[in-house]
């Protein structure tokens, strides 16, 4: 067990030590960082005074040294546009993308497990096939589409919801549904497929034959066993809703995580955008691992694989 | 599970009517008539897509009042006819969805050939590599990388193939580990075949149908992409007419009702995405049994 998590612990380091390399060197060997890192219309005094700081003019290792060295200590540099150091900026948004992305995936649970627990209990039938249609609408509709139209019809022709902004819970309502959509999909599409491994299993089909009603075989037998994966995707995907709610924000100006990463490409604000970027691989690592070794801990199959 | 049994292998001619069961005609010729639409965008479409009169700014579609059969489906803000603009936005995602996945393509199955096959260090290499790149989200990466090379068709294209290489990557590479166990293989080695070789005529023929598959599936994903890009502002550049543009723009207009300027793009995208996975789908359960539960 302590080998497992200590392996899996190394891995994601690297996978840190990986990323923050890549940003790296993208910045610096794509062009030339000293336009993305010192502001627009900077003086030649300022852009050799960046040159300095970053160290432009010395080795890649030395400049990677000091780029890692800055990041350990929470120095993301400070954005152009609002003039306060980036990570201050990231985390007072980050608690409204966290809002934003419980409130879709509360509304994407909602509706993915039940329909995908009817699809699997009625495997082949009407609402299997509903459902299909329902999960192909989910995955292929981008959520700027649906933010649009739901923005015409509830707040232009019904004038039920407020349109953009945030503070109350009618503006909470329409950029939940918009981002919860596609995921709502996919949960029922995951939840379908552990349904029906967990009902062709022995466990159930004992269930079955002692008599069991089978509206509790379902209920109580397979509906736990069958919701464990589900709710494994669900704690990636709320990482991934917080960095991929960047066109959802946009379309209802939701000041998360999103709508900085919004202000950092139309301000041309780049230590936001790189910041947004790095932050975000890093979470999505963190959460991976911390996953990994929740599952160590439940079962015992995995650590003794490892 | 219950879908285990539809396999239908396509070996031989009398199999071919079973093996296009279910064959999904509605979506093919939707994607086939996007397809024409954007090859012949310039016969087709009634005015040049990018040059507008603003004495006709915002007329709606011809069956609403105040609508004229002069611009079938209306004007935008700058009085830029819609229909035009949609007809070479086809142009636009077509060339961009198509050449981004076969970019993303070529770069993740000849990674994931080399790292399946030949094993040891370069795989480790590739394969964390991989990991690292899975672990960025797509758009953020995407919006990144726009924001440090500027955008234009070429640099979308380029863009969305460095980002979505991995998918391809990881898959492929699963595929050759079982592969270079087959005969087949061994024989090769035994023959004195190259490694190169080996990966380029044994190897490479045989993952091909994955990476179609795989290739239809991501179709729809680079299109909603590339569209998101350009809904941001830092997709294909102004005024080239983009379907994702054309949505940003509209986007203004939503408030005061005019709704054809998103509802009409909007549907454009939904429409192709829609068609390649469906598309997709059909694909995955009939090329490729091992993809059927991605």
């Amino acid at each position: 067990m302590a080998r497992y998590i200590t392996r899996r612990v190394a891995y994601s380091f690297l996978s840190l030590f990986l990323l923050s390399l890549t940003i790296f060197l993208f910045v610096r060997v794509t062009g030339d960082p000293t336009t993305l890192l010192v502001e627009p219309g900077a003086s030649q005094a300022d852009i050799d005074a960046m040159r300095e700081r970053f160290g432009l003019d010395r080795s890649l290792w030395v400049q990677y040294a000091s780029f890692v060295r800055s990041l350990v200590h929470g120095d993301f540099g400070q954005s152009f546009y609002y003039r306060t150091p980036v990570l201050e900026l990231y985390l007072s948004r980050l608690p409204n993308s966290l809002l934003l992305a419980l409130a879709a995936m509360a509304f994407s649970l909602l509706i993915g497990v039940p329909s995908g627990i009817l699809a699997a209990v009625r495997v082949g039938r009407f609402w299997d096939r509903a459902g299909k249609v329902f999960s192909l609408l989910g995955l292929s509709l981008p959520s700027f589409w649906v933010g649009l139209v739901l923005i015409l019809f509830f707040s232009v022709y019904l004038e039920w919801l407020p349109s953009s902004g945030s503070g109350t819970a009618l503006h909470l309502l329409m950029p939940a549904f918009a981002l919860g959509w596609y995921f709502a999909a996919a949960h029922m599409r995951l939840t379908r497929s552990s349904m029906l491994e967990v009902l062709g299993s022995d466990y159930i089909k004992l269930a079955r034959l002692k008599g069991l009603p089978e509206s509790l075989v379902i209920a109580k037998h397979a509906f736990k066993n069958a919701l464990i994966p589900v709710l494994t995707l669900a704690g990636i995907n709320l990482v991934i809703m917080i960095n991929v709610a960047v066109v959802v924000e946009t379309v209802f100006a939701w000041p998360g995580i999103g709508r900085l990463l919004y202000e950092g490409i139309t301000f041309r604000d780049f230590p936001v955008v790189q910041a947004v970027v790095l932050l975000g691989g890093a979470m999505i690592v963190i959460v991976n691992l911390l996953i990994d070794i929740l599952y160590a801990v439940i079962d015992p199959r995995i650590r003794l694989e490892a | 599970m219950a879908m285990r049994s539809e396999a239908v292998p396509l070996s031989s001619r009398g199999d071919l009517v079973r093996g296009l069961e279910g064959f999904p005609l509605l979506p093919v010729t939707i994607l086939v008539s996007i397809g024409l639409v954007a090859a012949f965008a310039g016969l087709l479409a009634p005015y040049d897509p990018e040059v507008g009169s603003l004495a006709l700014r915002f007329h709606p579609p011809a069956w609403q009042t105040g609508g004229s059969i002069d611009h079938l489906l209306g004007t935008d803000h700058l009085g830029r006819d819609v229909l035009s603009r949609l007809i070479f936005g086809a142009r636009v995602s077509m060339v961009v969805g198509f050449t981004a996945v076969m970019v993303a393509g070529a770069i993740g199955t000849c990674l994931g050939i080399v790292s399946g096959y030949l094993g040891g260090w370069v795989d480790q290499v590739i394969m964390r590599v991989t990991d690292t790149w899975l672990a960025l989200p797509a758009l953020t990466f995407a919006i990144f990388l726009t924001a440090i090379v500027g955008p234009s068709e070429m640099n979308i294209v380029i863009i969305l193939g460095a980002v979505y290489w991995t998918r391809y990557a990881r898959v492929i590479r699963g595929e050759v580990l079982s592969l270079k166990q087959r005969e087949f293989v061994r024989l090769a080695i035994v023959a004195g075949c190259s490694k190169v070789t080996i990966m380029r005529r044994h190897i490479l023929p045989n993952v091909l149908n994955s990476a179609i598959v795989l290739g239809t599936l991501m179709l729809g994903v680079v299109i909603v992409t590339e569209a998101s890009l350009s809904f941001l502002g830092v997709g294909v550049p102004p005024p080239k007419p983009a379907w994702g543009l054309m949505l940003a723009d509209g986007k203004k207009g939503l408030m005061v009702g005019y709704w054809w300027l998103t509802v009409l793009p909007g549907s454009c995208i939904m429409l192709m995405v829609l068609s390649a996975n469906l598309l997709g789908d059909w694909l995955r359960v009939k090329l490729d049994p091992q993809l059927r539960q991605l």
